[in-house]
C-alpha cells in the first residue's frame, strides 16, 4: 500500500483537493482510501462515502491533533492494509502551524491556499518546509500577479519541493497531481519505528494539565513571556 | 553551481553581495543577520540555541540544503536564455467518450488570439490544463501539445519561475493591501527585473490606457472598480508575467476597452486562448476551437463576413458604453 500524509491549514482546499485527485486516480483502478484527522467536527467523511471512497475519521478533542495524529498512524495503517487499499491518504489540518505529521520516508504534501495572504509562507513552520510536494488552491479568484507572488515566497522557503496549482472546484491540476502522488512499487505495511520529520515542541505548562487561573503565581513548567517593553519588536 | 560547503565558508556579507537574492530567502525564512555580516554562514547557523531551534521550529540542517538549492535555482533562472515560445501545437486527442476529436492538429502562434467557445462545462479547462502540463498523450483527453514544433523539457511541469501558462478569469480579486505602486514593485521583485521604476509606470500607463476610468499609483488595489481591476491585471500580464501563453476566461464589457486589451497582449507577443460567451469577443479571434463534449469539434477561421458582423457588434457595445457613461453623468436620453 502507498501511503501520501496530506496538510494543510484550515479551509485550505485539503478535502476538494483530495477528491478530485482520487477521481483522477480511480481511473488507474488503483483503490484509493482517506482518514480524515480533525479537532472537535468533521463531516468531510460524509463527502468522502457519497464519493463511494473508503473512509475513517477521528477527533483530536482536547488533545493536539498533531499529537493525536502520531498516537494513531500506525493502527491508521493497519486499516488501510486490512482494507486492501492500494492508497491511504491522511488528512489533517495543522492548527498552530509549528508542527506537521510528516513522516521521514512517506509523501508529505501541504495544501495551501492563495487567499491566505502573501506573508503566510513566513508564518507556516515544518508542515510547509518540509513537505515533498506543495498544492497552492484558490488561484482563479486572485489576480495572476498574486499566484506569482505567492508561488515564489513559497518556493524561497522550501526550494526542493515540487510546487503546482490545483483548482479544487473545476479539479485543474488535480490529475497532475494523481500522476506524482502513486508508486507502483512502494509498498507501505507498517509504520511503526518511523519517525516524524520534525520533533513536536516539549510544551508542557500547567495550563496544559488544567489550570484555568490567570497570573503568574499559578504558572508553571514551561512558561514564555513576551517582551512588552521597547525591545518588543525585537522577539 | 554553488555547494553546500563553499555556501556554509562564505561570510554572510560576501554571500549578499555576490548573491543579492538570497536577501528575500533570509528574510522569508525569518533568518535575521543582523550583527553577523561579517560571520560565515556556519557560525550564523551554529549561534541558534537549542532554545531557539525548539521554540521557533528552526531546522537547521535544512537550511544549509534549502539554501543551496535556491542559490542555484536563482542562477539558472538569470542565466537563461528567456525560452522563446514562438509556436504551441494541439495533436488530437479523445472526447469524454473515447472518440477522436475532429481535427488533426492545430498550431497557434505568437502574437495570435484563438477564441474557445462551447457550453459551460464541455471542457474548457482541460483543454487549459492540457495545454499547462503540456500533455504528451498522459492526460484524461490524449492530446499531446508541441512547443515550438517539438516536444518539450518536461522539467518545466515543475518549475515556478517558468510556468508556460497566465490566466485571468472573471472572478479574479485583488486581495493584498497594497497601493497599485507597492502592489507592481512586489511583483516585480519576485520576477527579479532590472528597471523596476520604469516597468511599474510603463504597467499603470498601459492599464489607463485601457480602463475608462483613470487611476493613479497611490490608489489601493482593493479600491479600483472592476473594470481598472481588470485593466491592470490584463497589463501587469502582459509586461511582466514571464509566461508567453495567456488564458482569458471572458472579458466582461463595462469599463475596460476590451480590443485594445488584447492589442496589447499581442503586441507584447503572448499566445492568447480566450474562453468566452460573447460573440464579439469570439470574433475578435483569429481562430474559434469550437468544444463539445470534452472534446475540439470544430476549428474554425474567423471569416470575412464575420469581420463585418464584428463591426456591428463593436457597434452595438459602443452605444451600449456610451449610454451607460451618459446615465452615469447624471444625463438623461430623449
Amino acid at each position: 500500500m502507498n501511503l501520501v500524509i496530506i496538510s494543510g491549514p484550515p479551509s485550505s482546499g485539503k478535502t476538494s483537493v483530495i477528491l478530485k485527485t482520487i477521481e483522477a486516480i480511480k481511473k488507474r483502478s488503483i483503490n484509493a482510501g482517506v482518514v480524515k484527522f480533525d479537532c472537535l467536527y468533521t463531516d468531510d467523511d460524509i463527502l468522502y462515502e457519497k464519493a463511494g471512497i473508503p473512509v475513517r475519521k477521528g477527533l483530536s478533542g482536547s488533545l493536539c491533533p498533531d499529537h493525536f495524529f502520531a498516537s494513531n498512524i500506525e493502527e491508521v495503517v493497519k486499516w488501510g492494509n486490512k482494507e486492501g487499499l492500494d492508497l491511504l491518504i491522511t488528512e489533517s489540518a495543522g492548527l498552530c502551524n509549528r508542527c506537521s505529521p510528516y513522516l521521514n520516508g512517506i509523501k508529505a504534501i501541504c495544501v495551501i491556499d492563495n487567499l491566505s495572504g502573501i506573508n503566510t509562507p513566513k508564518k507556516i513552520g515544518p508542515m510547509l518546509k518540509t513537505a515533498d510536494i506543495i498544492v497552492i488552491t484558490k488561484g482563479d479568484i486572485v489576480s495572476q500577479a498574486e499566484r506569482e507572488v505567492f508561488a515564489s515566497r513559497v518556493n524561497s522557503v522550501n526550494p526542493k519541493a515540487v510546487i503546482m496549482s490545483v483548482n479544487g472546484l473545476t479539479g485543474q491540476g488535480a490529475f497532475e497531481l494523481s500522476t506524482l502522488i502513486y508508486d507502483e512499487n512502494a509498498n507501505i505495511e507498517t509504520v511503526k519505528g518511523s519517525e516524524l520529520k520534525f520533533p513536536m515542541p516539549s510544551a508542557m505548562c500547567s495550563y496544559c494539565l488544567g489550570e484555568t487561573r490567570i497570573g503568574e503565581e499559578y504558572q508553571m513548567g514551561n512558561v514564555r513571556k513576551m517582551y512588552i517593553g521597547e525591545e518588543n519588536d525585537k522577539h | 553551481m554553488i555547494s553546500i560547503k563553499e555556501l556554509e565558508m562564505k561570510k554572510i556579507k560576501d554571500l549578499e553581495a555576490q548573491y543579492p537574492f538570497v536577501l528575500s530567502f533570509f528574510e522569508n525564512n525569518k533568518l535575521n543577520v543582523d550583527g553577523f555580516k561579517d560571520s560565515t554562514f556556519i557560525e550564523y547557523l551554529n549561534h541558534f540555541t537549542e532554545e531557539e531551534i525548539e521554540e521557533w521550529a528552526i531546522d537547521v540542517p535544512k537550511i544549509s540544503s534549502d539554501l543551496e538549492a535556491y542559490i542555484n535555482q536563482m542562477l539558472e533562472f538569470l542565466g537563461l536564455e528567456k525560452d522563446n515560445v514562438d509556436s504551441i501545437t494541439i495533436l488530437a486527442g479523445r472526447d469524454k467518450y473515447g472518440n477522436k476529436e475532429n481535427f488533426e492538429e492545430l498550431t497557434i502562434n505568437k502574437s495570435e488570439i484563438v477564441s474557445i467557445v462551447g457550453p459551460t462545462g464541455s471542457g474548457k479547462s482541460r483543454l487549459l490544463a492540457d495545454i499547462e502540463w503540456a500533455a504528451n498523450g498522459d492526460t484524461p483527453t490524449g492530446r499531446t501539445i508541441l512547443i515550438n514544433g517539438e516536444k518539450p523539457d518536461y522539467s518545466m511541469r515543475f518549475s515556478t519561475s517558468n510556468k508556460l501558462v497566465a490566466q485571468l478569469s472573471q472572478n479574479m480579486n485583488f486581495i493584498m493591501d497594497l497601493t497599485v505602486k507597492e502592489f507592481l514593485e512586489l511583483h516585480a521583485k519576485s520576477r527579479m527585473v532590472e528597471n523596476e521604476q520604469e516597468v511599474v509606470l510603463k504597467i499603470v500607463e498601459a492599464a489607463n490606457e485601457l480602463a475608462g476610468e483613470k487611476f493613479n499609483l497611490n490608489t489601493p488595489v482593493t479600491g479600483l472598480s472592476g473594470g481598472q481591476s481588470r485593466a491592470l491585471m490584463i497589463a501587469d500580464t502582459a509586461i511582466l508575467s514571464t509566461s508567453p501563453i495567456v488564458l482569458i476566461d471572458e472579458i466582461e464589457n463595462a469599463g475596460i476597452d476590451r480590443k485594445r486589451a488584447l492589442n496589447l497582449l499581442v503586441n507584447e507577443e503572448k499566445i492568447v486562448l480566450m474562453a468566452t460567451h460573447d460573440p464579439s469577443l469570439a470574433l475578435m479571434a483569429d481562430k474559434r476551437i469550437v468544444i463539445k463534449n470534452g472534446g475540439i469539434y470544430k476549428v474554425n477561421e474567423t471569416g470575412s463576413k464575420e469581420k463585418e458582423v464584428l463591426k456591428e457588434l463593436e457597434k452595438m457595445d459602443k452605444t451600449i458604453n456610451t449610454m451607460r457613461a451618459k446615465l452615469r453623468n447624471g444625463e438623461t436620453i430623449n
